[in-house]
Parts: structure tokens; C-alpha cells; sequence
């Protein structure tokens, strides 16, 4: 799908004077979760979140994990970003240590940026300000140039017009947009995307889906998606890694061989149907598990 | 011919908004109400018509308006000194673990002490009386300012520091940018609640204090609001009292109103779609 034609003036004053928004070359994004565990409370008695995790997220791919709620996924992100510690284990980022022995907690970094589960716009700042926001901050442009920046950005996005809008003034969907331009603004390797569809009709979602992967066409970054919908988590990722209940560890990596840029039409494909059929089998399991392991808590 | 072509507009204004005619048919209907219950002898309370003649007479004369100026100027002094020591006092406890351990405990401690029955203390503490008014005022906005700060503050969403921290905001960017637009509707809040207290204790502070004999105005009706309530009292004229309590309603509706204009201008975010 390409981006609605821009009238000409506009077009060309994107094109003249804004800063290139083509992805660095140098980037990558590649991570490595070896060994990871994460335990809530103390050793002996705490809740185990993550249990020996291990498993890659290729560099400029995107790696959807599913898994039933409440098993860890969100934590995993949360190492990751630097919000949370892990007990145990090793994260690394294109060959450097994020978190590991000795350093239980990244430091949280433009190079991976979240977009949460219920948004994080900041709702006392304009839609523009909002986009803005990480280059201003970084010190890295003047207001003048993260805005110009910020205005092309939003305007590949096809989100013209909305600059001067508070974010509450705006439909959820767009809001969803308008925060993935926002991670994009600070050049991150990662976008870590934690069920960032997940309170939209399936209408909408849809239409998220086919502009993510636009976004990700574009700009080749490392996407690193959770999720619990299957069919998202298939129609997204070049790699699904389906996950145990609680502790939470991959208990199946699948490859989805269907050639990116994707549409709609493809879940109707027989490939598909498969890879979903494959999924739904391993995730059923768990979910039965967490389910069965609900009812003796209780 | 003017008069009547405006008078007409605003009738039909009135008549046309719905919220505007509910507000006049109450008040109205209010008033008719209690010039019935003043007549027939079920109130004691002087009748509006009778009010309304008083109210007319005191328009004209320079000490209750006096009055009007005095009370005010204490209410804006407390006021204003409440949300300059109020908002750095509540976001340094929301920001800092360590001062909220230290002062948290004191604060709480005091809080519940009513501003009026700092009345004696403060009259002994200040050197003038004016000051130890404008005390016991502050005291009343200071804690609704303060509480509504460290509320506000503590409410910010976690998701909006994480977000910022990923970007590569420094702690300044944090305060500047998250917490103190964040916290800003809080303040605006504490701000109006905090206005509204310093009216009630500044009327009660003048009753206690006996006023201000200060300037040349001073004397009978020259102590401010709650001093000429209490003073009319004190004179026997009734219908005065009733002229001094509405002035006070609409002293602190006016206050009010115009915080949370303020308000609104500096919270565009909040505002209705």
C-alpha cells in the first residue's frame, strides 16, 4: 500500500528540507536472551516469572512471541528496556551486554524504545511535540529541526494534520501511529511492542497491521512484538516464538516462510492456515496448563 | 433605548439555554421562597426585598467596599503564599523518598489542626494583626494545595517515565517535562479547593481577631468582611448580615471561577472535545 499522493507543495517541501529519514546502515538490532530468570520476591520463595529463557531476535526482523497472559512475556520486554532487572542470565545487544552478571538492570536507551500496551503519549504535549519528544531531549536537534523532522515523519505515516491535536483529542488507532513515529524518531535499533493492538476492534487492527508493516518496509528495524492474538502474532512475524505457561520459556520457534511486504489476502492462504493450526496446537497445551494451574491455586 | 434592547437579548439568552434557565428558575424560585417564609413569620431571617434595600444603601458607601478590599487582600496574600511555599513543598515530597520521610510526619501532625484555632497563636507570633489574618488564611489553602500536589504527582502514570527514560530524558527533562505538566491539573484543583478554605477562614479569622483597626478606614465597618458580618450582629442590623454573607458567596464564587479559567488556559489538554 503506498502512502495517499501529498499535494505537491507539500511533498517537495518534505522531500527538500527535512533530514533523511532512511535507516542507518550501521544499525542493527540483533539480541540474544541466553539463560535468562527472572524470579519475583526472594530466591527460595518468590514467583518464578522467566525460567531459562534462550532464544534470538534476528537483526531487521520482526520476532512476534505469544503465550498465555500472565507468563512472562511482558517481563522478558521489560529486561530488555531496562524498566525491570532479571535474576539471572544474559541479554546482549548487537554483541554488547545489556543486562548479565554483575549488572542486573539495563540502562534504558534511544536504541530500544517501547510502545505500550495502553499508548504512553505524553497527553499534555501536542501530537507534534509528542513526536518530537526523543531528539529534543537527546539534545541531538533544536526544537526547529525535531519539529521539521517530526512533521516528515508523521507525514510518511499518512498522519498529516494532526500535529496541533492533543493525544486525547485523537482515535485510539491513531494514537497507536503516532507513537510507533515516535519510537522511529530516536533511530532505535529495537522497537519493542508490547500487545500495542491489543484494546482495538479487530477493524482497526487490521488496518494497524498492514501500516506496521509499511513502517517496517521502510525502515528494516529489529521489531521485537508481544502478543496473545495467534493470527496477529503469524500475519506479522517472520519469526514466532510460542511460550510456555508460567515460568515462561520458548517451547516452540517457528519460521514463517510467507514473503514480506504481506496483505490481507494472505490469511486465507493455505500456508497460513497451517502455521496457525501449528501454533494454535502448541499454545492450546499451555493454556490448558495455566488454566488447570489456576483452578489448584484456587 | 438601549437598556431595554440588551435587557431583551439577555432574556432570551436565558430563556434559549437550558442550563442558564435552570440556574435562574432555582435562584429565583429560592428568593420567592424565603421572602414567603420571611413574611409569614416562619424565618426570622430579614425577607430578600428587605435585604435587597440595605444592599442597595451599603453599595454607596465607601467602607463597605472597604471591607470588600480588605478581605480580599488577605485572602490573595494567604493565598498566594500558600501556592508558593504549597507546590514546591508537595512535588519535593512526590519527587524524594527521603524528604517525604522527614516531612510527611510533621505535616500530618498538623494538618489536622483547624486554621482558626491557630487564631490566638498567630495573633501572639506575628507582629501585626494584619500578618497573623493572613497566617491563619494561608494555613487553610496551604494543606488542599499541598495534599493535591503529592496526589497528583504520585498519580503520573509509571509508563510516561519509562517512556521518557528510554528516550534519553535526564532527571531535569523528568521534572520538567512529566512530573510538573503532569501534576499540573492536581495544582489546579488544590488551587480552587484552596481558594474556597481561604475565604471560609478569612471571614471566621475577622470575627475571631476583632477585624483590624488599621487605616484610616477602620472602625465599624472597615475590618473586613467576617468583621462587619459580626459587627452588624453586634449593631443589631440584621438585614446588614445577610448583605455580608452573600458578598462573601460571591467573593469566593468569583475566586473560583477565575482559578479555574486559569485553569483551563494553562491545562489545554483537558479540555472538552
Amino acid at each position: 500500500m503506498k502512502p495517499e499522493p501529498v499535494p505537491s507543495r507539500e511533498r517537495s517541501l518534505a522531500e527538500t528540507k527535512a533530514p533523511p529519514l532512511r535507516p542507518d546502515p550501521r544499525r542493527r538490532g540483533e539480541i540474544r536472551i541466553a539463560d535468562v530468570v527472572k524470579i519475583y520476591g526472594s530466591e527460595a520463595t518468590g514467583v518464578r516469572a522467566v525460567d531459562n529463557c534462550t532464544f534470538d531476535v534476528p537483526a531487521g526482523k520482526i520476532t512476534v512471541v505469544v503465550g498465555p497472559s500472565g507468563c512472562g512475556k511482558t517481563t522478558l520486554l521489560n529486561a530488555i528496556a531496562g524498566f525491570h532487572s532479571i535474576t539471572s542470565g544474559t541479554i546482549h545487544l548487537d554483541g554488547a551486554l545489556l543486562c548479565g552478571p554483575g549488572r542486573p538492570k539495563a540502562d534504558p536507551g534511544p536504541d530500544r524504545i517501547v510502545v505500550f500496551q495502553n499508548g504512553a503519549l505524553f497527553p499534555w504535549k501536542t501530537i507534534i511535540e509528542n513526536v518530537a519528544f526523543g531528539p529534543m531531549v537527546q539534545g541531538r536537534l533544536n526544537r526547529k529541526d525535531a519539529f521539521e523532522k517530526a512533521r516528515a515523519m508523521l507525514a510518511e505515516a499518512g498522519l498529516r494534520n494532526l500535529e496541533s491535536n492533543y493525544p486525547g483529542e485523537i482515535s485510539s488507532g491513531m494514537r497507536r501511529r503516532v507513537e510507533i513515529a515516535r519510537a522511529l524518531m530516536n533511530d532505535p535499533k529495537v522497537l519493542l511492542l508490547d500487545e500495542p493492538y491489543r484494546a482495538l476492534d479487530s477493524l482497526t487492527k487490521s488496518v494497524m497491521h498492514e501500516a506496521l508493516l509499511e513502517t517496517f518496509d521502510r525502515n528494516q528495524v529489529t521489531i521485537f512484538f508481544i502478543t496473545h492474538d495467534l493470527e496477529e502474532a503469524i500475519f506479522l512475524g517472520h519469526r514466532v516464538v510460542i511460550m510456555t505457561t508460567r515460568p515462561c520459556r520458548p517451547k516452540k520457534i517457528l519460521t514463517v516462510d510467507i514473503p514480506q511486504p504481506r496483505d490481507y489476502s494472505v490469511l486465507t492462504a493455505k500456508r497460513f492456515r497451517e502455521y496457525l493450526d501449528e501454533t494454535i496446537e502448541a499454545v492450546h497445551e499451555e493454556a490448558l496448563k495455566a488454566f488447570a494451574a489456576g483452578e489448584r491455586e484456587r | 433605548m438601549r437598556g431595554p434592547g440588551v435587557l431583551a437579548a439577555w432574556t432570551f439568552r436565558v430563556i434559549a439555554n437550558t442550563k442558564l434557565r435552570r440556574g435562574v428558575v432555582a435562584t429565583a424560585g429560592f428568593i420567592v421562597l424565603w421572602e414567603i417564609a420571611s413574611r409569614t413569620g416562619i424565618s426570622r431571617i430579614p425577607a430578600p426585598s428587605a435585604v435587597a434595600v440595605t444592599f442597595n444603601d451599603l453599595m454607596r458607601d465607601p467602607s463597605y467596599w472597604f471591607s470588600w478590599y480588605l478581605s480580599t487582600q488577605r485572602v490573595f496574600a494567604g493565598f498566594l503564599a500558600a501556592m508558593l511555599l504549597g507546590i514546591p513543598l508537595g512535588l519535593g515530597m512526590a519527587v524524594s523518598r527521603a524528604f517525604y520521610g522527614t516531612v510527611f510526619p510533621v505535616f500530618e501532625v498538623l494538618r489536622p489542626i483547624p486554621p482558626l484555632a491557630w487564631v490566638p497563636a498567630s495573633i501572639i507570633f506575628w507582629p501585626t494583626q494584619e500578618m497573623s489574618i493572613a497566617f491563619v488564611t494561608f494555613l487553610g489553602a496551604f494543606y488542599a494545595v499541598v495534599i493535591n500536589v503529592i496526589g497528583g504527582a504520585q498519580a503520573i502514570d509509571v509508563r510516561y517515565y519509562q517512556a521518557a527514560r528510554s528516550m534519553g530524558s535526564s532527571s531535569w527533562d523528568i521534572f520538567r517535562r512529566i512530573i510538573l505538566p503532569g501534576t499540573l491539573p492536581s495544582i489546579v484543583v488544590g488551587a480552587t479547593v484552596g481558594i474556597g478554605i481561604a475565604w471560609a477562614v478569612v471571614v471566621a479569622a475577622e470575627m475571631i481577631s476583632g477585624g483590624g483597626s488599621a487605616g484610616s478606614m477602620g472602625g465599624a465597618k472597615g475590618g473586613g468582611l467576617g468583621f462587619f458580618i459580626w459587627n452588624s450582629y453586634v449593631g443589631g442590623s440584621y438585614t446588614q448580615i445577610v448583605v455580608g454573607m452573600i458578598s462573601i458567596g460571591i467573593a469566593g464564587y468569583i475566586s473560583s471561577a477565575l482559578l479555574r479559567k486559569l485553569g483551563e488556559l494553562v491545562t489545554p489538554w483537558l479540555r472538552e472535545q
